[in-house]
């Protein structure tokens, strides 16, 4: 008999997103109230997820794993969705795309994702990866009168679908040398000498890295920040991270357990180029959307290397960069929401002159969140890289802490030349007054976290440190 | 005693700035008042703790320690003689800068005594802190409120100079957190006292000491790295270049102290002719540079990486007099760099220029301010009688007991220090008046007086009695050198 409570948050998610699209479709102008339920659901699947057992059970032929890890990765991708949801309401409505199917794609695709940190077999995790993108695809284009915002979801459509290919291609091939999809049958499968196998693993890699826009599978990553709303790039930037990140974490560390020398020069070079390219190619940027794209390429580059030492410690480092990561960027996109020049929202740089003078607090979370992103002590960014720092160096890759040191040095260019153009040049537009007290509250928690989290930096290694030790 | 000392003029500052922020008083006076009170406050608290400082005691003192991240990091604080100084010398400092911007920032006053005081809880917090990645905290977060200080009220080229500032120092200290990280995995601990205990294995030490050599020498700075510090001096306004001048650049003679050669003596005396050559060139080279400035704030600027050279000069020796007067060196800079930065400010805020051609024969309309002018310019070459003297001294004796060369160097030093110090009197203080608007200048205003008059009484005063300071230096360079050659002693005995 299986033992359905392990996956209750996932039915219950999956029944409430079929009422509440029944509410969408029958109800007429329901974006406020399914906006509403959605939000409801996302809190009370929180909570299923938090009150759920944390002892490590797989059903459905082991195909579906449940453990401190997934239950950690799952509250983290519902925090974040929420916060990102919370933020971005006015700005939805303002931007006339606050159809009800918005918030319905939202847990469409943290469906997917739930599916996709908690699979043990290729197959659900593959599953999962599609419900999660198709999702996504529908998102970027959700502003379908906007020639850019179609244009993003056609692209990340295309490329994607190529990517899934690839890993598609890989699944089948790790199947044809290991003679199964459940991950634990593969672990014990694979070994150095496999070498069917170990191709398998380039493409597998490549589909993932194209998820988290690593380096070089990034393109498509300025261009979809771009072109789709920002409420749409926030969550982009954020939550389908968290999930791809948790897999090729999973991956790491289930079935590509014993092949660690195989791996991971791969995923040294995904991160070093990722660091190399996040921390150049933003210099130019005249747009701020496109500016976090690199950035949060090159933010990914340090994650990675922390899983690239393939180390539990490691690991850890990686999902504590992961928190603080996404805490940044929905503190850096929320601030977006509060840019309208001549009642359109503006996205260029330059348009932030001098707002230190107009909007003196926006002005000054804008300093500490970049300066965070910069990595400069004692903001929480700064602990971020602190860490990974650590487990790299412990686990002797030298190489990868140079590099990623003097990417630090050349990215802390470009997020203090937004901090120039904000506090020491002259006011040249005037932006509106916006009040957006949600907007507002959800900045305001992120910079409080940034700035706060030296007094006691410890508290998420407590955390997350536990979930890798069994 | 129980009581947290450290951390509580470590954070006074920061609350006072956090006062400020919250409360938000309507007119710029409550501010001034509050940042003033919150400084002075701290200086005396200073004071006190320079006060019931035990001078003999060999070790740290009124220590700290907290669990901060768990199972490694530490929140330790405490002092030595080494320190208590610089402590004492922030606190002083920082009031001066408070009073002396009043007058000269017109826009945003109010961010920008948030700024100096921030700052300032860094400043102590780098002079304070005992584990290695606290003082890293301390020391790359002062980065912030002086990028900011530069950019936002500087001159022309204050973006420039921000981004130069902020650019170089970063990449000095990154390579540092590196090195800590990796003292951290060699010895398991960041406690800078339990490192001194175990001990780096030498075949890392060179290695180390250089990651760590790069942030400080990017910092003090020393040839050829010291290209940010005219640039940094001349757009930054007159408070944060004093600031920059009397604290920011110590922290690196600290660093060198502290850890370079507290914690890698090997590497420190394996390095030693690279230090040397390297103080020589500063010295030379940058006073040559000096004598060709127009402006008054980049010769000062430049006099100041040649003074920082007898630092590290006499820091290197390992002997009692270098090293005591390199410290001494640095207290003295410390007054009389923020003195001429002052001077210079005084210049500026009536004639908005800096440029030496367009001054001549001040002495005739600003008499009470020339009298000051000349005892710091004095001051500054080194004349007996001034703090200049016993630092400079003491470190060309120490110089001679180790290599005679260096020492003759050094020495032609003092002489081009005098020749650009004399020149900038002689052109701006005396002669003939040349541009109309000098005959129309007012002279220095009393809160303008009360500080240099303190300023230069202080200069005169440690220069006739240096005990003052030495002695509270003494047993903990003592202990320094002790340590320093029984750790070079016991190795060579393993090594046979």
């Amino acid at each position: 008999m299986t033992n359905l409570e392990v996956i209750f948050p996932e039915i219950f998610l999956t029944l409430s997103i079929f009422v509440v699209l029944m509410v969408g479709v029958f109800l007429k102008n329901t974006y406020s109230l399914v906006n509403k339920i959605c939000v409801l659901i996302i809190i009370c699947t929180g909570f299923l997820v938090f009150y759920s057992n944390e002892t490590l059970e797989k059903i459905f032929l082991d195909s579906f794993i449940r453990d401190k890890f997934s239950n950690f990765i799952k509250i983290l991708i519902l925090i974040s969705s929420l916060f990102v949801l919370f933020a971005s309401q006015n700005f939805i409505k303002d931007m006339k795309i606050s159809k009800f199917e918005y918030p319905i794609l939202v847990l469409l695709s943290i469906l997917g994702m739930f599916f996709m940190v908690s699979s043990n077999d290729l197959i659900l995790f593959y599953l999962g990866l599609e419900l999660q993108s198709l999702a996504l695809y529908i998102l970027a284009s959700i502003d379908r009168n906007n020639i850019k915002s179609t244009e993003s979801g056609m692209k990340y459509f295309v490329l994607s679908a190529l990517s899934s290919g690839l890993l598609l291609y890989g699944c089948s091939l790790l199947y044809g040398f290991t003679g199964s999809t459940n991950f634990d049958v593969i672990q014990m499968e694979l070994n150095s000498d496999n070498i069917g196998a170990l191709f398998s693993i380039v493409f597998i890699l490549v589909g993932l890295a194209f998820k988290v826009s690593a380096v070089p599978f990034h393109m498509w990553t300025p261009d979809v920040y771009e072109g789709s709303p920002t409420s749409v790039t926030n969550f982009f930037a954020v939550v389908p991270k968290i999930a791809g990140i948790a897999v090729i974490i999973r991956f790491m560390d289930i079935p590509f357990k014993n092949i660690l020398s195989e791996w991971q020069l791969i995923v040294i070079f995904l991160s070093i180029a990722s660091m190399i390219l996040g921390a150049v190619a933003a210099i130019g940027q005249q747009n701020i959307k496109r500016l976090l794209a690199y950035s949060s390429i090159g933010h990914i580059g340090y994650v990675l290397a922390g899983i690239a030492t393939g180390q539990q410690n490691g690991y850890a480092s990686s999902l504590v960069y992961l928190v603080i990561y996404v805490v940044m960027n929905i503190g850096a996109f929320s601030c977006l929401y509060l840019l309208k020049f001549n009642g359109s929202y503006t996205e260029k740089i330059n348009d932030l002159a001098g707002i230190s003078k107009s909007k003196p607090i926006l002005a000054f979370s804008f300093l500490i969140i970049f300066f965070s992103l910069a990595g400069i002590p004692p903001l929480g960014g700064f602990f971020a890289k602190f860490y990974v720092f650590i487990s790299v160096i412990k686990s002797e890759l030298y190489t990868l802490a140079v590099v990623g040191l003097v990417t630090t040095v050349i990215s802390a260019f470009y997020y203090l030349k937004v901090i120039k153009i904000i506090y020491f040049d002259e006011e040249q537009t005037k932006l509106d007054q916006i009040k957006n007290l949600q907007t507002s509250s959800i900045i305001f928690i992120s910079c409080l976290l940034l700035i706060s989290y030296f007094i006691y930096p410890s508290v998420l290694n407590n955390i997350i440190e536990p979930i890798f030790m069994n | 005693m129980n009581f947290p000392i450290l951390s509580s003029i470590i954070f006074l500052p920061l609350l006072g700035a956090l006062f400020i922020m919250i409360f938000k008083p309507k007119n710029n006076t409550g501010v001034v008042y509050i940042s003033l009170f919150t400084s002075i406050a701290n200086f005396f608290l200073s004071l006190f703790i320079w006060w019931s400082f035990d001078p003999l005691f060999d070790g740290f003192q009124f220590l700290e320690e907290k669990n901060w991240i768990s199972g490694f990091i530490k929140f330790k604080l405490g002092i030595d003689g080494i320190s208590v100084l610089f402590i004492v010398l922030t606190a002083f400092i920082a009031p001066i800068c408070i009073i002396s911007c009043v007058n000269s920032i017109k826009n945003r006053l109010r961010e920008f005594l948030i700024a100096i005081l921030i700052l300032e809880t860094f400043m102590i917090g780098v002079f304070c802190s005992l584990d290695l990645v606290i003082f890293y905290l301390f020391f790359e977060a002062g980065l912030i409120p002086m990028f900011l200080i530069i950019g936002i009220w500087g001159g022309k080229r204050r973006v420039y100079s921000a981004y130069k500032f902020f650019l170089y120092t970063l990449l000095g200290s990154v390579l540092m957190l590196v090195a800590i990280i990796a003292i951290y995995t060699l010895t398991g601990t960041t406690d800078v006292t339990q490192i001194y205990e175990i001990k780096i294995p030498i075949q890392y030490q060179n290695i180390l000491w250089l990651a760590f050599f790069s942030s400080f020498a990017v910092k003090l700075p020393m040839w050829p790295v010291h290209t940010w510090l005219p640039d940094a001096h001349v757009e930054a306004p007159t408070a944060g270049s004093v600031i920059l001048a009397a604290i920011l650049l110590k922290m690196a003679g600290y660093g060198f102290l502290r850890f370079s050669i507290g914690m890698f003596p090997h590497g420190s005396e394996y390095f030693t002719p690279l230090v040397f050559t390297l103080s020589l060139i500063a010295i030379l080279y940058t006073s040559l540079v000096a004598l060709m400035q127009d402006d008054m704030k980049k010769l000062i600027a430049y006099s100041s990486v040649a003074h920082m050279g007898y630092v590290t000069l006499g820091i290197f020796t390992f002997t009692k007099q270098g090293i005591e007067g390199g410290m001494f060196q640095m207290i003295s800079h410390g007054i009389i760099s923020a003195a001429l930065f002052l001077c210079v400010g005084v210049l500026y805020d009536r004639m908005q220029t800096r440029d030496i051609r367009s001054y001549g024969g001040v002495v005739n309309y600003l008499p009470k301010f020339s009298l000051i002018f000349i005892i710091f310019t004095l001051a500054s070459l080194g004349l007996p009688g001034t703090t200049g003297f016993i630092g400079e001294f003491l470190v060309l004796v120490g110089t001679f007991t180790k290599n005679y060369l260096a020492a003759v160097l050094a020495t032609f030093g003092v002489v081009l220090g005098a020749a650009y110090m004399l020149w900038l009197a002689k052109r701006v203080i005396f002669g003939k008046v040349t541009n109309e608007s000098v005959t129309k200048l007012t002279d220095v205003n009393k809160s303008e007086l009360a500080i240099l008059a303190i300023l230069a009484l202080l200069t005169i005063g440690l220069g006739f009695y240096p005990n003052l300071i030495l002695n509270t230096v003494d047993t903990s360079v003592n202990s320094l050198i002790s340590n320093y050659q029984n750790n070079l002693a016991s190795v060579e005995v393993n090594s046979r």
